[in-house]
């Protein structure tokens, strides 16, 4: 399929998705797509790393984090100085270029690392963060920041629809990413790097410029997914902000749903995110991340490959006869020899 | 035997890969001391040593794999010190492991679309057409004798497979110096005396070829040139029955 028929697909189901939020009439129902749909653009940015690459990135939440606190800042500065109010897509830019920027050096300065060692020096990388934050005063420091947002917008209504609708095509743009990277010279690159660094760089693939490419994208997504959050919460903390959820949940979603393939990580995020606001709802915000853990236990056992891997298991096809190439052998990515 | 250096000034051609007084330690343990190895275009030199003298340590310091701390390596004229291994992929060098190491979660045509994509296309400055792509690895696996298992993934084939396939990546690079580490290990005869006729092919077709084997019947075969290293030191470099009888030679591979 080609990309614009792709994307066209995907903007009709947006539009029917939304259409039927509406229809329902209850606007909790955006509040909680919100964040299903922000997790599927941190689990497909998270693996264009960590499955299409193989390197395992902890750190997720400080690129997350990094985006609302971009925004938490610009929104200081306009308060302070009266300018004009920047609309969402512009800070979603602003947070995504930080956060691409602070990608790209942290992949050239741990990307010499493998395995365990670079999923440890990417959960440093959030923890001198997050210190940053907490001792930087103009965002709020420890006691966080408040961002008023405003009631209404026209012409949708509740601001929260206009949210919603935000992330909703953010969301689509990087699965359209993912799945591009996936069919390119460059998806056949990262693809290399995942199975043997060693073969690949014999093969003139250049391994550490590919790996910095992939870094900042995932990097980029990230912190464009993080930008809106300040609107969204209404109330920034450093200590949920850079929280544990969002680092657990943008690896355990791809893994869920499988690492290979761009559908892995929406399938994982739809399925997951989805459990995670209906037991919030029914039984309490805290079973969260047992379910993530419990979901993982059982996945890592019957399914190392995710729910693509068993769906073809039950198919009995080819694995490359699937939806584009995906990895066969049973283990996670980032513990390639 | 005069050694042809860099120079033109014999009138003679100039090397293809140049290695001078090339040394290479892993902490006190020396792998190899002041290596010096000239290969003219078109040669097809065996090297030959007993296990742990050095050979694929010096397959990896001409390939970038590893780093020489002596010594410089020349290719086509150019000092190779500071390139990393792809940058010396794209130059033309290429090689196979001795340990296969294929992508195990390609199929083995896109095995063969890795150095398509990153070696062939940069060269010639322009991607080739998707059908392109896909007759050159059918074409490639043919050559090896995989060409049905195309659409295979590589836990599919046998060791011996893994070897050809290892053969037919480093092939698909289209290198001046092609290094077969190994490429024949456990193959029967008449699949040694197949890769045999191909690397006369490629060499007919101007490819410079390094053989590194164990098995001396295709070695003697093979190689218009034998290099012998022994714990790490060149210790002979002539014409394969010249060095076969080399008394060194002898009692480095036969014993006392």
């Amino acid at each position: 399929m080609r990309t614009p028929v792709f994307l066209l697909i995907w903007l009709v189901i947006c539009a029917a998705v939304f259409a039927a939020a509406l229809g329902l009439g209850n606007d909790y129902i955006f509040f909680a797509g919100y964040v299903v749909l922000q997790y599927v653009v941190l689990g497909t940015a998270w693996n264009i790393l960590g499955g299409y690459c193989g390197y395992v990135n902890f750190g997720s939440a400080a690129f997350f984090a990094l985006g609302a606190y971009s925004t938490v800042a610009i929104y200081r500065l306009i308060t302070e100085h009266e300018f004009y109010r920047m609309p969402i897509p512009v800070l979603m830019l602003i947070g995504g270029i930080v956060s691409g920027i602070v990608g790209f050096g942290m992949g050239y300065l741990t990307l010499r690392l493998r395995g365990a060692f670079f999923a440890i020096a990417t959960l440093a990388l959030a923890v001198v963060l997050q210190t940053l934050v907490v001792n930087w005063d103009y965002v709020g420091g420890s006691r966080g920041a408040y961002i008023i947002r405003p009631e209404q917008i026209e012409p949708i209504g509740n601001y929260i629809r206009y949210l919603f609708l935000i992330m909703m095509l953010l969301a689509v743009a990087a699965i359209t990413i993912a799945r591009l990277i996936e069919h390119s010279r460059l998806g056949y690159g990262f693809a290399s790097i995942r199975d043997d660094e060693l073969a690949a760089e014999a093969s003139g693939v250049p391994t550490l410029r590919l790996k910095l490419v992939a870094t900042t994208i995932s990097g980029a997504l990230m912190g464009m997914a993080g930008a809106p959050f300040p609107y969204y919460i209404g109330y920034l903390q450093p200590s949920s902000t850079f929280g544990l959820d969002y680092a657990v949940n943008s690896i355990a979603m791809p893994l869920i749903g499988g690492t290979t393939s761009w559908v892995g990580p929406l399938i994982g995020a739809l399925l997951l995110g989805s459990l995670q606001q209906i037991a919030t709802v029914t039984i309490s915000s805290a079973v969260n991340l047992l379910i993530v853990g419990f979901l993982l236990v059982i996945f890592v056992i019957i399914a190392p490959n995710g729910i693509i891997g068993l769906i073809h298991t039950y198919l009995q096809r080819k694995p490359e006869d699937f939806v584009g190439r995906r990895r066969v052998e049973a283990e996670m990515p980032g513990q390639a020899p | 035997m005069i050694a042809a250096g860099s120079s033109n000034a014999n009138g003679a051609a100039p090397a293809l890969l140049e290695i001078e007084n090339l040394g290479k330690r892993f902490g006190g343990f020396v792998a190899l001391e002041n290596i010096s190895l000239s290969v003219p275009p078109g040669e097809r030199l065996g090297l030959i040593g007993p296990n742990g003298s050095g050979k694929s340590t010096l397959v990896n310091c001409i390939c970038g794999t590893l780093r020489n701390e002596q010594g410089t390596v020349q290719f086509g004229g150019r000092r190779l010190d500071g390139l990393q291994a792809h940058q010396r992929t794209h130059l033309g060098l290429s090689r196979s492991f001795q340990l296969p190491r294929p992508f195990a979660s390609l199929t083995l045509a896109d095995n063969i679309r890795i150095p398509l994509l990153y070696t062939v296309a940069t060269r010639r400055g322009s991607h080739h057409a998707a059908h392109e792509i896909e007759e050159r690895c059918g074409a490639l696996l043919r050559q090896v004798g995989l060409g049905d298992k195309a659409r295979h993934l590589p836990r599919d084939l046998t060791q011996v497979e893994m070897r050809k396939l290892e053969l037919a990546r480093a092939m698909a690079a289209e290198p001046k110096l092609l290094i077969a580490d190994e490429a024949m290990a456990g193959l029967t005869h008449s699949e040694i005396e197949d890769i045999l006729s191909l690397l006369f092919r490629l060499n007919e077709q101007g490819v410079t070829i390094i053989l590194i084997e164990h098995i001396m019947s295709a070695v003697m075969s093979f190689s218009r040139r034998l290099s012998v290293l022994v714990s790490g030191r060149k210790i002979a470099d002539g014409m394969p029955d010249d060095v076969m009888r080399d008394p060194e030679v002898e009692r480095a591979y036969l014993g006392q």
